[in-house]
This record gives C-alpha cells, structure tokens and sequence, in this order.
C-alpha cells in the first residue's frame, strides 16, 4: 500500500489556544479515513492544514507525495475539498455552479451534469442555490469536490443536518467514492457514521490523536460490559440471578424494569446458555459498546459548548 | 485518475471567462444591484434635470392690486413679449397678496400709490427672483416712460450670446451624476463580491482549485469595467436626447478611457473596505460612508464653483473629483487629452496605492 497522507508533529498556535498539538497521521492510499473529536479539539485546524489552507507552525505534510503548501498547482487537481455546505457564487443554479467549478480543473459540462446526475440533483439542477434544501445542497458541494476526478477527497461533516433517507442515501455515494479506490478523509459528530464508513478512525481532542484504529478494534479494546435484555415476566430477576450464577457467569448488573429484564456482563455467553435452556429468549437483544462509547471514554462526558 | 492541466494557458483563460460569466449572471439576476447601479442613477439624472431647468426659468409671477397703468398700458405685441417674463395674477385683497409674498408663493405685489406711482412690494429672501421682477418692472417703467414722452430711444441694447461658458445644468449633472453613478457601482461590486465570496467561503474554493490569482481579480475588474461602460453608454443617450439636449463636443470619447481608470480607481477603495469588513451589511455601512461625502465634495450633485476654498482643496483628494471635472470637460466644454490625461494618470496611481493596502489588509478566511 502507499500513502495518501502523512503529517508529522504538526502544531498550530491562535493566541493563547494550541489549537493543534502535535499530531501524526498516516492515511492508505483507498483508505476510508475518520477524524473524529469533539467541538474544539482541533479537527478542522488539522484537516485545513492537511489541504494546504493553513500553514502549520511547526511539522510536516505530505499529500500524495507533495507538500501541500504553499499553494501547489500541480496537487491542487488530484485533491476535492467538500465544504460544509453553501459555499457557492450567488443567484446561480445548481447546475451552473457545478460547471463553474468544473470549468476551473478544465473538466466539460458533459462531466459536470452527470456528476449532478450521480448525487441524484437532474431535477434540481435548475434551482439557484440558495433555494435548495440542506441535502440538496450538501449533495451539490459533494459533487462539486468529485467533478474533477480526484484521487483524494476531503469531506466536512458531509450528513450534518440531513433526515436518515437522505444521509443513507449520502453514505451509500460515499462507500462507492471509496470503493472506486479513491482515499477519503471525513470528519463527523456521528459516531455511528464513522463506525459504518470509516476503515480507520482517530479520536482527537485538545490538539491531540488520543486514539486510531478500525472503528471495531477501538470498541473491542474498550473491554465494556455487554447489555443482554430479553422481555419481562419469563424468568423472574432473582430466578435469573441465582440461575446465571449457576451457570458461572460474571454479572455486572441486573435489573428489571417491567418491560425488559437486562444484564450487563464482560462474558454473554453462558447468560446466553441459560435463557435457551429456559426458553426465555423473547425479545432477546444484545448490544455491545460502540464508537460512541469509546468515543466518550476517551474524550470524557462533559458537555462543552 | 486525474488529469494534470495540458494546456495551462487555455485553462487560465477559461477560469477567467467563467468567473466573469459567474458574476455577469449574478448582477443581472441582482435586482437590487440592477437598480442601484443602473436605475437609481437615471431617475436622478431625468429627476435633477427637470429641477435645474425650472429653477433657471427666468420667469416671475406678480400680483397686481388694483389698477396700475404702467401695466395696463402694456398691449398687443409688447403684452406678449411682457407676459413671457412675467405672470400677472390680479388680486382683490392687498393683505392676502403681501402675505402671499411674504410666503413666497408670489414674487411681488405692484400697485398703484396714492400719487398714481407704480409701487412695487417684493421679498428679498429670494435674490435672484428680487433683482429678477426689479429689472423687469424697472424696464416697464422706463419704457413707459418714453412712451409718455413720446421720444426714440437713443441706445438700444442688443444683445448677441457668446460661445456659452457657464455651465448649463445638463452639462454639469452628466459627469456628476455619472461618476456618482459608476463609483457606486465599482465601490460596491468589487467590496461586496471580496466580503460575499470569503463569507461564503467560495474564496477558499478558489483557492483551493488550480486557478490563477490573476483570473480572479482580473474576471472581477473585467465586470466592474463592463458595467462602467455600460453607465456610461446609458448616461450619454439619454442626455443627449433633445429633452434634456446635452451636445457632445470634440473629443468626448476620452470619457471612456477616463472611465475605465476611475472604475479600477474605485474598486481598489472597494478592495480596502471589502478587506476590512465582515458582513455585507458592514461594507454597505462602510461604503455609503465614503460614497455619499465623496459625491458631494466631488461636484456630483452641484457645482463646487461657489463653495469655500478650503472645500475645493479637500476635494481633491478624492478620485471621483478628477473624474467629475476631466470628464466635464471632455465631454461639452471642448477639453482635450491634456485634460483628461493627467486626471487618468492620478486616478491609476490613486488605484495603485489603494490596491497596496488593501494587499495588506487581504485574508482568504475571516477564522
């Protein structure tokens, strides 16, 4: 494999605020890449620098082998930029926008539309951009980065604000970006996106890469208690317990709240045993930790404005 | 998977004619930006030009109370040629028509005294007007006078106009209103396209794709001269129409060079307010601010020729100055290059020094 992206040590200082602070990232060449963080840690600094809009005060950037900055004329048509969206000239339509900025990497308006055509925008495509609604003009800025084939495509909170037909419509043109080989770097607040799309993740926070690692190793590493709850009024909770323990299970916690009877434990399997051996399975559910949880765990539960 | 750009010239130029596309669609989808730039400048020249032509009527509306025989012995060709100067209204109540004089609403009030002399009652808050009915009535008097003594006039005055150089309304509200009308619409379209395109973050878009500075500050500068040219074409027509009879003298075509360096004159204070404000609303206030003061001690709406020295000093450092007088000058009063090229080279090097701090002040973000 070859790589797409590599940054080391870069930091960058506004003020008083170390916004980033000494990060290293490696990105594959085809990876689908994933930066998550909360508000303030530093995502947006480290993906602007990554494209080449800011320089960083200390480290070092390579994209697709090239420094991204200063402005590097030969990089700037192997690399799309999705921005949040609305980033477009006034009083155009949807289809003149995308052809004017097909235009500027000398690509035709034939190639333009059928972009349009691929984010599913044909019937919009004379509607002037402010006018569009919020899917509408997030699949626009997509197909925007994309009209110029590029090898590598940056995508910022591309689902923010969207209803779930419209971002799993989104994230399905996003796997097939990706699955056409390009490499596609995103960031997101949702952790459940990141977990389905993304190959590799990296938590972020204070400036700083806390963690990376594929969305499913990162949640295995967390070791958390799984959740097993079946429907209430087929075994009794003091039944249950003393039964589980028979059975040689670990229980963190057991409760039942009249509608589901729920165990939380490091090891499911023998509770499992057991609820089949007594025929309780109804209803029966099992959820382990997610992204989000590592997520939490290591970026705390404080809220932050 | 991409392709790298084969031919970088032909792609430069083609940035550069979709960006000047972009914003040609842009400002005639502007309805607002139409009128200001286009509409709003006409009404006031169509406006301001019926104004001045009644204000310079010579014309004057007398009452008169009673009988007053240096008037009634006004007849036949003489009354005619009297009443093209003058209005006589007759009035059946001396206090109401002295008021009415007062007020302004007459001119004067003419009667005759107890002794059978013409008296005549007028306000002096209007100078013009009070010299104005004074020399009329005057005239009729002396011309009464030698009627009553039945004697030839020995010196009649003839009078023979000269090549005109006062300056007629039209010819003053053209240039004015025109350089008003054209740093307007420079001011604003190159502030207002720097704020609108980094707000939105189109800069960054830019910037990010392979595309030259020169094609987006040239596509921008190429509009804004687009429209200047435009102003100016429409200025001309219709000033020129008989209505309003402005005559084009020599060598008027040097308004067109004149223009296209005052417009890039004005875009570089655009460059430094677009530079400097945030929002749209910020550079509109920022504008106006230099717009409005700078039309007025420019000349655009009246003439500066009475206003105190130290004013017309201040003047000068505006560039809306030298467009307003270069091209006064070029347009009717039969100026010619030594005219209009000093004001050129000004308004240029203005332009360059402007566009120097605006540089300075430029970012792509406002993060």
């Amino acid at each position: 494999m070859t790589t797409a992206i590599s940054a080391d040590g870069i930091r960058k200082r506004y003020g008083d605020v170390q916004a980033v602070d000494g990060v290293s990232l490696t990105v594959e060449t085809g990876e689908f890449y994933g930066l998550l963080g909360p508000n303030g840690a530093g995502k947006t600094t480290t993906l602007e620098i990554l494209e080449g809009i800011r320089e960083p005060d200390e480290g070092r950037v390579e994209l697709l082998g090239m420094a991204p900055w200063p402005r590097n004329k030969a990089l700037l048509p192997r690399i799309g930029v999705q921005f949040q969206a609305s980033a477009f000239f006034d009083k155009l339509t949807a289809r003149e926008t995308i052809r004017t900025f097909a235009s500027f990497y000398g690509v035709g308006s034939k190639r333009a539309d059928a972009m349009l055509e691929r984010v599913g925008l044909t019937d919009s495509a004379g509607i002037l951009t402010d006018k569009m609604s919020g899917g509408q003009a997030q699949r626009l800025s997509i197909a925007c980065a994309l009209a110029h084939d590029p090898e590598l495509v940056f995508l910022d909170e591309p689902t923010t604000g969207l209803d779930p037909q419209a971002r799993r419509n989104l994230w399905d043109l996003l796997r097939d970006i990706n699955a056409e080989g390009r490499t596609v770097v995103l960031t997101t607040h949702y952790l459940d996106e990141a977990e389905i799309l993304c190959d590799r993740v990296s938590v972020m926070d204070h400036g700083k890469v806390l963690r990376t690692g594929a969305p499913a190793a990162l949640v295995r590493d967390l070791d958390d208690t799984v959740r097993v709850s079946v429907e209430s009024g087929q075994l009794s909770a003091d039944a249950a317990r003393e039964l589980f323990t028979a059975g040689g299970a670990e229980i963190a916690n057991l409760e039942d709240n009249g509608v589901s009877l729920s165990v939380s434990t490091r090891a499911p399997g023998p509770i499992l045993t057991v609820l089949a051996e007594q025929g309780a399975l109804r209803g029966l559910e099992v959820r382990g930790a997610t992204l989000e949880d590592v997520f939490l765990h290591l970026t705390g539960r404080e809220y932050r404005a | 998977m991409s392709t790298p750009s084969p031919e970088a010239g032909r792609e430069r130029a083609s940035a550069f004619l979709n960006l000047s596309r972009v914003m040609i669609v842009a400002f005639v989808r502007d309805r607002m930006a139409l009128f200001f730039v286009l509409l709003m400048p006409l009404i006031f020249l169509v406006m301001f030009g019926f104004l001045f032509k009644s204000a310079t009527s010579p014309h004057v509306k007398v009452a008169q109370f009673g009988p007053v025989q240096v008037l009634d012995g006004v007849q036949g060709q003489d009354r005619v040629n009297l009443e093209k100067v003058l209005t006589i209204t007759r009035v059946t109540d001396e206090a109401a028509g002295l008021e009415k004089v007062r007020k302004g609403t007459l001119d004067a009030l003419v009667e005759d005294g107890p002794d059978g002399q013409p008296v005549l009652h007028f306000s002096s808050s209007d100078q013009v007007k009070a010299g104005g009915v004074q020399a009329v009535l005057n005239s009729v008097v002396q011309q009464a006078n030698q009627d009553a003594t039945h004697q030839d006039a020995k010196y009649t005055l003839t009078a023979r106009p000269v090549e005109d150089n006062s300056l007629k309304p039209i010819q003053f509200l053209t240039p004015g209103l025109l350089g008003w009308a054209i740093a307007t619409g420079a001011i604003f379209g190159a502030s207002l396209t720097l704020v609108n395109w980094r707000k939105k973050r189109v800069l960054r878009r830019l910037r990010l794709a392979p595309v030259s500075v020169a094609a987006v500050v040239g596509s921008r500068v190429a509009v804004s001269l687009l429209v200047a040219l435009t102003q100016t074409a429409i200025f001309l027509a219709v000033a020129t129409t008989p209505v309003f009879g402005l005559k084009l003298t020599g060598d008027w075509w040097l308004v067109v060079p004149l223009v296209l360096c005052a417009t890039i004159a004005f875009m570089s204070i655009g460059l430094v307010t677009g530079a400097f404000a945030k929002t749209e609303e910020a550079a509109n206030g920022m504008n106006q601010l230099i717009i409005l003061p700078m039309s007025f001690l420019s000349g655009s709406f009246f003439p500066l020729d009475g206003s105190p020295g130290w004013l017309q000093g201040l003047s000068k450092v505006f560039p809306l100055h030298y467009l307003v007088t270069a091209s006064q000058s070029v347009l009717s009063r039969g100026g010619g290059v030594t005219d209009a090229l000093p004001a050129m080279g000004g308004l240029l090097a203005f332009a360059a020094v402007m566009t120097l701090i605006a540089l300075r002040l430029f970012s792509w973000d406002d993060a």
